[in-house]
């Protein structure tokens, strides 16, 4: 991969030949090295973050192996003496305990139907970001371990040994793919490069190699309740802020409730949403809709992160951490919980929560009090998505909405990964989406719905440190985005994640950077028509709504 | 060398083949090695599922290509995202009979800009579809050399094969769609650079090998003659368990049989098995039902808890006491600076 500067990606992906230009790089793969410089990896997880989650789980020992100090620069990662033995025994544990993982390393018949579908290879032309080749990194080792073929050919079936240099490559490429499983729509045999990228991760955690990107909001939440690590009372004041913001904007004063006993529905949202822009006015959405309706709900400080870091390290933290959301509504004596707008937290909560902490069989069914609609599709996990709640108020006609007021945006919507590809949610942020905007535009087809862009920067690839990599793997989102600005005007990119109003954000800038990333529930919140409202002039950001210039 | 290599490895099986019957171990050949050959590949085959089939599926991960069962009002697309098994089973023949997901396929490019554009590439769904159903429409043509009498199906089959009526013995349509779909493989493989790099020789191999069986057997059927009396009887006698080798049958038979002795053993260990791998794959066969219908993993952790809401209040009652928020256990009495910078360790 050609490390171009800034400017220069701004024309072209790659610079030396390489496979976007179509050229076939002269040493196989199995020969070139992973190389670490500044920008091309996330800085290595602090000890005293490893400790600290160690402890958490110490029912589970050695799931991050041992906590120390170290380079990844260096030659020398610290690990521990028999750290291939404790590799090998991992992936035989996983392949145990995965029919995924197990199928996934002997079915691939390397056709390459994926190749040209992974964002991070677009973007880069690293031929090591073709999916095929990413799940090989492990394969290789597989084959060498575990197959009859490998044992005896070698190289030539495809294997090769553990070494240091393939533990470098591992940690290199299994934190440059975002776990979205585009790659996994167009397989034949649906090999989904998530299982394997979350597989590698699991193992390399057991020698203790890691990121403090990760590892830090997984034991913020863990401790505080939420990523970003606010403590209770600064999360209720920070909520009493965007309450402030509402009342200037609207005249109307909003007092949400926290950790309320006998509430009807719990609201779980990601923290980034009380935390900054543009997630804070995602949050003014959510605030303004539940008073619109009046529901009886309350959030909670405990339980206060939707997002779930832990899915990007090993199932049992994943599990840990979700397990709050159901101790707290069995706490709270809620009857069902609402979730926020968030893209891996939906992973989480529709295809792991009710497997790893359910059964939740002291709430009920979900059943919107103001509509009446059973929500049979969540009837045992009992969590709905902020989307499909408002979608069905919007049905029902339930809510009061004025259009117009977002009239000043002509908006398209980025589909997330994991809501799209792991959820199956495509038409209800469109119902929404057509409620409360006048102006509402598709991107190209190939880029949306499920098959979708990944924002570039999700499973905790989101920190600055490789932001190079985050406008490369982000390309092909920008880019349709660009396309539909351009053609459109379309000056709004609408989304329903945390994670991508935080990193498009940053990409658009780059990009695109007459387009602003905003929460569906933003664009809701400022069409909706408050009772006892004084005359709106600006939206939520404060911006001059259309007609009310100056 | 990915590619040398298996294509000497082919052309020594056939070697093999031709110098082993010159010797005189056709009966080895012709009924010991399709005997060991059948052994292995049902052997391997029913081991690698079983064992596939031995890990559990720990949770519900289908891949879900298009709008799942939501609200009554939201109109779900069924195959691509089905919550019912009636819904899997359809995704599921879609995608073994039509190879559905490679349908998908596009071709991106990148362009200076940078652009990017996505275009319509439907050409190895194609031939991938040719080359598989030529290749079982050939093995059903062949039950004619194991069955007496044979199934209604074969002559129907081969009826429809020999349509074009060209040449004698009439020319398979099967046969040359083969040949022409494995070339088409072997070529897209070398010639297009991102294929090219992630290519093995255990990619090249079965091409070679697929080929070699084809050419064998277009040789014998229209070229090279061959005693078809006694190798009706041989295969028979396979059948029946009961093989006798009556005359000469011709070199070119046990070369033929040989390549595709070497392909039913090579089959279980490589990855010919993403036969039984595609009916399989979680993300396929699995329907989108996750909050609906509980899922079980039979290895989840119950000893996995959260850090307690209990653990939480200890640590921030004087905060949330300051702040208002309701709390489960008073402060006590006495004042105490509140320490919240280090984190605590866990209280369970």
């Amino acid at each position: 991969m050609a490390n171009l500067k800034a400017d220069e990606l701004g024309v072209k992906v790659a610079s030396d030949p390489s496979l976007t230009t179509g050229a076939v790089p002269a040493k196989d793969w199995m020969d070139t090295p992973a190389v670490f410089e500044p920008g091309n990896y996330c800085y290595q997880g602090k000890s005293e973050k490893v400790e600290y989650i160690s402890d958490a789980l110490k029912n589970n020992p050695g799931l991050f192996g041992e906590p120390r100090d170290w380079d990844i620069e260096s030659e020398d990662w610290k690990l521990p003496e028999n750290w291939k033995e404790i590799i090998i025994n991992g992936i035989k544990e996983r392949l145990d305990k995965f029919r995924s993982f197990k199928i996934f390393m002997d079915c691939c018949v390397r056709c390459g139907a994926c190749a040209d579908k992974c964002h991070f290879f677009l973007g880069t032309g690293d031929p090591k970001n073709m999916p095929v080749l990413r799940a090989e990194l492990m394969r290789s080792i597989y084959r060498n371990e575990f197959t009859k073929a490998g044992k005896i050919l070698g190289r030539l079936a495809g294997a090769r040994e553990m070494t240091f240099a393939v533990l470098k490559e591992w940690f290199m490429y299994f934190y440059q793919c975002t776990e979205c499983r585009r790659c996994s729509v167009f397989c034949p045999y649906g090999i989904d490069t998530a299982e394997i990228t979350m597989m590698g991760r699991e193992l390399l955690h057991l020698v203790g190699v890691n990121t403090n990107w990760i590892l830090e909001p997984a034991s913020n939440s863990n401790r505080t309740g939420n990523h970003m690590g606010l403590q209770p009372h600064t999360l209720k004041e920070n909520v009493e802020y965007l309450c402030d913001d509402i009342e200037e904007i609207t005249g109307i004063r909003i007092t949400p409730t926290w950790n309320r006993k006998g509430a009807e529905v719990l609201f779980i949202t990601p923290s980034a949403d009380v935390f900054a822009e543009p997630g804070i006015y995602t949050a003014m959405g959510y605030l303004l809709l539940f008073e619109h309706i009046g529901l009886d709900y309350t959030w909670s400080t405990y339980a206060s992160e939707g997002g779930n870091f832990g899915l990007f390290t090993n199932n049992e933290l994943m599990k840990k951490l979700n397990a709050k959301m159901y101790a707290e509504a069995k706490r709270l004596g809620v009857k069902w919980i609402i979730g926020g707008e968030c893209g891996h937290m939906w992973r989480v909560l529709h295809q792991y929560m009710d497997t790893m902490n359910g059964p939740a069989d002291f709430l009920e069914v979900p059943k919107s009090p103001i509509t009446g609609t059973v929500f049979e599709n969540a009837a045992t996990t009992k969590m709905v998505h902020i989307s499909e709640f408002t979608a069905d108020l919007i049905k029902h006609g339930k809510l009061k909405l004025d259009p117009s007021r977002n009239d000043h945006r002509k908006v398209t919507f980025h589909d997330s990964c994991n809501t799209s590809r792991a959820m199956g949610m495509l038409e209800e942020p469109r119902e929404i989406l057509k409620a409360v905007v006048n102006n509402f535009q598709e991107m190209p087809e190939n880029t949306i719905r499920e098959t979708t862009f990944c924002c570039g920067s999700g499973t905790g690839l989101n920190t600055g440190e490789i932001m190079d990599l985050r406008m490369r793997a982000g390309l092909p989102r920008a880019n349709a985005v660009q396309y539909v600005h351009e053609k459109n005007d379309v000056n709004t990119l609408g989304c329903v994640c945390a994670i991508d109003r935080a990193t498009l954000s940053a990409l658009i800038d780059y990009w695109v950077p007459e387009v602003q990333v905003c929460g569906l529930s933003e664009l809701v919140g400022n069409a909706l028509v408050m009772d006892g409202e004084k005359e709106k002039e600006t939206g939520l950001r404060f911006e001059a709504l259309e007609g009310m210039e100056g | 060398m990915k590619i040398l290599y298996p294509f000497v490895a082919v052309l020594g099986l056939i070697l093999i083949a031709f110098l082993g019957v010159q010797v005189g171990l056709a009966p080895v050949f012709g009924i010991v090695f399709p005997y060991l050959a059948l052994l292995v590949f049902i052997g391997g085959f029913i081991n690698k599922v079983v064992g596939w089939g031995k890990s559990p599926v720990p949770f519900r991960i289908p891949t879900t290509c298009g709008q799942a069962n939501s609200l009554p009002w939201i109109k779900q697309n069924q195959i691509d995202c089905p919550s019912t098994t009636a819904g899997v089973v359809a995704r599921m023949f879609f995608e073994v009979v039509l190879f559905r997901s490679l349908f998908r396929n596009t071709q991106a490019s990148v362009y200076d800009g940078p652009k990017l554009r996505y275009g319509s590439s439907k050409y190895l769904w194609l031939f991938a579809l040719l080359f598989h159903y030529s290749f079982l429409v050939i093995v059903v043509r062949h039950m004619r050399l194991f069955t007496d009498p044979m199934p209604f199906f074969v002559p129907v089959l081969e009826f429809f094969d020999g349509i074009l009526q060209i040449g004698a013995p009439t020319l398979y349509v099967a046969d040359l769609i083969l040949v022409g779909a494995v070339l088409f493989l072997f070529v897209r493989r070398v010639l297009l650079p991102a294929i090219r790099y992630i290519s093995l020789p255990a990619d090249y191999f079965p091409l070679f090998l697929i080929l070699g069986i084809a050419l064998t057997g277009i040789l014998m059927r229209y070229y090279l003659r061959v005693d078809i009396i006694a190798i009706k009887q041989l295969t028979v006698g396979l059948a029946t368990l009961s093989p006798t080798i009556t005359g000469e049958i011709g070199s070119i038979f046990y070369i033929h049989l040989f390549l595709v002795c070497t392909l039913l053993v090579y089959f279980p260990f490589s990855k010919l098995m993403h036969m039984g791998g595609v009916f399989m794959s979680p993300t396929r066969n699995m329907a989108n039902n996750n909050r609906m219908v509980r899922h079980i993993n039979p290895w989840n952790d119950p000893s996995i808890k959260p850090h307690s809401y209990m653990a939480y209040e200890d640590e921030f009652r004087e905060f949330m006491a300051e702040a208002g928020l309701p709390l489960e256990k008073e402060l006590p009495a006495k004042e105490e600076a509140p320490v919240a910078d280090e984190p605590t360790a866990e209280k369970e």
